[in-house]
């Protein structure tokens, strides 16, 4: 073997980032005749092959329960799973796998922290901090926890462009804020918050932060030792995983303060009528069989992200969200919603004389596939008067050519709808 | 595309750009908010009754063009009817966006909104009012939702 053959690995992270599609089997077909060209990563991203593959080994050869028996099929799963939860930990830059939960998903996550840290901690009087681009997920496990305990939810305004109004934000957190709530990068939206300095502004006020980051995943990469938030959720399948699996990263220090979730198999030492012992983090919060092959699966959809260069990733999405808003404000009628500076390759609009499903149908059969509807954040629909939107999202796999499919199905929908 | 010509037919496309009965009815008897919380979209039904007939009828609201139109055509045909005979056609839509069944030929114009059986995930939008209309006939509550 001459030296010139080596891994690609060793040759360092992929920077071609158009080289990529290839990898995902699902972008291959034709949908209502036409080739996909698929527009909806932010509500879930395709799967490449090497999850594909993980997926199926791990069903064919490797199919049991974890932590339980000596049995090899066991140990064989124990050790797939623990070990998607160290290329988690390893890939987040957390200081050890008792602080990866894994769980269905950053709803879960949310509901977690919400109702173990939230119930455990806020008393009448006291504020949970959130934003007004949040998911209806990151609003309602709060509202859910105040009501319990007599806690105030606070929403921080957000501007004109959809970005986070910071003095307002820092006018709202006080002595009584115990816990800020706020997305990474807003799925309706795309805007990216300024995660730094937010955490810096709550932890100054002395809150807790949870970071929702299912939209960041596919697109950045949290460090979450240098950002120092204390807990970041997200899910696997807007990462190119699969649905059902999530993780929680939470601080160690907190989670091992925190009570438990749920009850049942696995988050117990010892069990008799009288006293439970929990187990050790991070099983105290997995309670039941988990999702093995879920976790598998993103334990191999971390090592694809791994492989890749994000600056050439960042530099792609880029020109895709700068060309598709171009093409998509010339169309007549067209409105942008969701114009922050800093943006995750999300692409919110209105036609004024298209309604959003109608826009939804019509691309759809052009093989173009995009969300329309409230994007689970009424409350950003409301701030900017629309009932609707439509949202084309972006994935490392979508290329110029995607867009154009788009505006060929939204002029044919201006030209039936004219 | 045939298939999305039957979803947006030319009665469908034409009741969207210009609903009939569009606007508020002073005076109604029963006025139901209809919303699709899948869509967003929200509409208020007005009806006024007089000798067991609707004697007038009127809807507003924002939505989609299949949900407009429907509301739209809705109107036009029930204004005049007996209450009896709206609910009778209530079902008959009802079965025709669910799919059971050939489209009766009664339903005349009505059969357009037969192209959403094609779009299963539209049907709620071609049903808003008519659910808003079955609502506002039994009088039984004054909210209605598609979920």
């Amino acid at each position: 073997m001459s030296a010139s053959a080596a891994k690609p690995e060793q040759l360092g992270k992929i920077t071609d980032i158009g080289s990529l599609r290839s990898r995902f089997p699902a972008l291959a077909q034709r949908v209502r005749g036409k080739p996909l060209a698929y527009l909806d990563n932010a509500a879930s991203s395709q799967c490449p092959d090497v999850v594909l593959d993980a997926m199926l080994e791990q069903q064919r050869s490797n199919h049991a329960n974890v932590h339980r028996g000596v049995h090899t099929l066991s140990e064989r799963a124990t050790e797939a799973y623990e070990g998607a939860r160290e290329k988690v930990r390893a890939y987040l830059n957390a200081s050890g796998t008792d602080e990866i939960v894994f769980t269905r998903g950053t709803t879960e996550s949310i509901n977690l922290v919400a109702a173990s840290l939230g119930g455990a901690l806020l008393r009448e009087g006291d504020e949970v901090l959130i934003t007004h681009m949040e998911h209806h997920s990151n609003i309602i496990p709060w509202q859910l926890v105040c009501e319990r305990t007599g806690a105030r939810l606070v929403p921080a305004p957000i501007t004109d462009n959809g970005e986070l109004d910071l003095t307002a934000f820092e006018r709202l957190l006080t002595e009584r804020t115990r816990i800020v709530a706020v997305a990474h990068v807003s799925n309706a939206l795309g805007t990216v918050n300024p995660l730094e300095r937010i955490i810096e502004l709550a932890h100054a006020a002395g809150a807790r932060v949870l970071v929702d980051g299912a939209q960041a995943m596919a697109h950045l990469r949290p460090d979450v030792a240098a950002l120092d938030c204390d807990f970041y959720a997200f899910s696997g399948h807007k990462m190119f995983a699969p649905t059902g699996i999530g993780v929680l990263y939470g601080k160690r220090a907190l989670l091992d303060r925190m009570p438990p979730y749920q009850g049942g198999g696995e988050m117990i030492l010892s069990v008799s009528f009288e006293k439970t012992v929990y187990n050790a983090l991070p099983y105290k919060f997995e309670a039941g069989t988990p999702n093995i092959t879920g976790a598998v699966a993103l334990g191999a959809a971390v090592d694809f992200l791994d492989g890749i260069d994000f600056d050439a990733l960042a530099a792609h999405e880029h020109d895709l969200l700068t060309y598709a808003t171009e093409r998509v404000a010339a169309l007549p009628g067209a409105r942008i919603i969701g114009t922050a500076e800093h943006k995750a390759a999300v692409l919110s609009f209105v036609l004024d004389r298209v309604h959003a499903h109608d826009v939804g149908t019509v691309v759809d059969s052009e093989g173009v596939a995009i969300r329309t509807g409230h994007h689970c954040a009424m409350p950003v629909m409301e701030r900017f008067g629309v009932p609707a939107t439509a949202r084309a999202s972006f994935a490392l796999y979508n290329n110029r050519d995607d867009v154009d499919r788009l505006i060929v199905g939204l002029e044919r929908a201006l030209e039936m709808f004219s | 595309m045939n298939e999305l010509r039957e979803l947006y037919r030319e009665v469908i496309l034409d009741h969207n750009r210009s609903p009939r009965n569009f606007g508020e009815l002073e005076n109604a008897d029963r006025v139901v908010e209809g919303v699709n919380p899948l869509c967003g979209d929200r509409m208020t039904l007005y009806v006024k009754l007089g000798d067991g007939r609707i004697a007038d009828i009127k809807f507003k609201g924002t939505g989609c063009a299949i949900s407009v139109a429907s509301s739209s055509l809705m109107t036009e045909r029930v204004k005049g009817a007996t209450v009896e005979e709206s609910m009778r056609l209530f079902e008959q839509i009802h079965d025709m966006l669910t799919g059971h069944g050939a489209v009766p030929e009664s339903l005349d114009k009505l059969a357009a909104l037969g192209g959403v059986r094609e779009y299963p995930a539209r049907v709620k939008c071609a049903s808003l009012g008519w659910h808003a209309l079955k609502t506002a006939l039994s009088g039984e509550n004054d909210r209605v939702s598609t979920e």
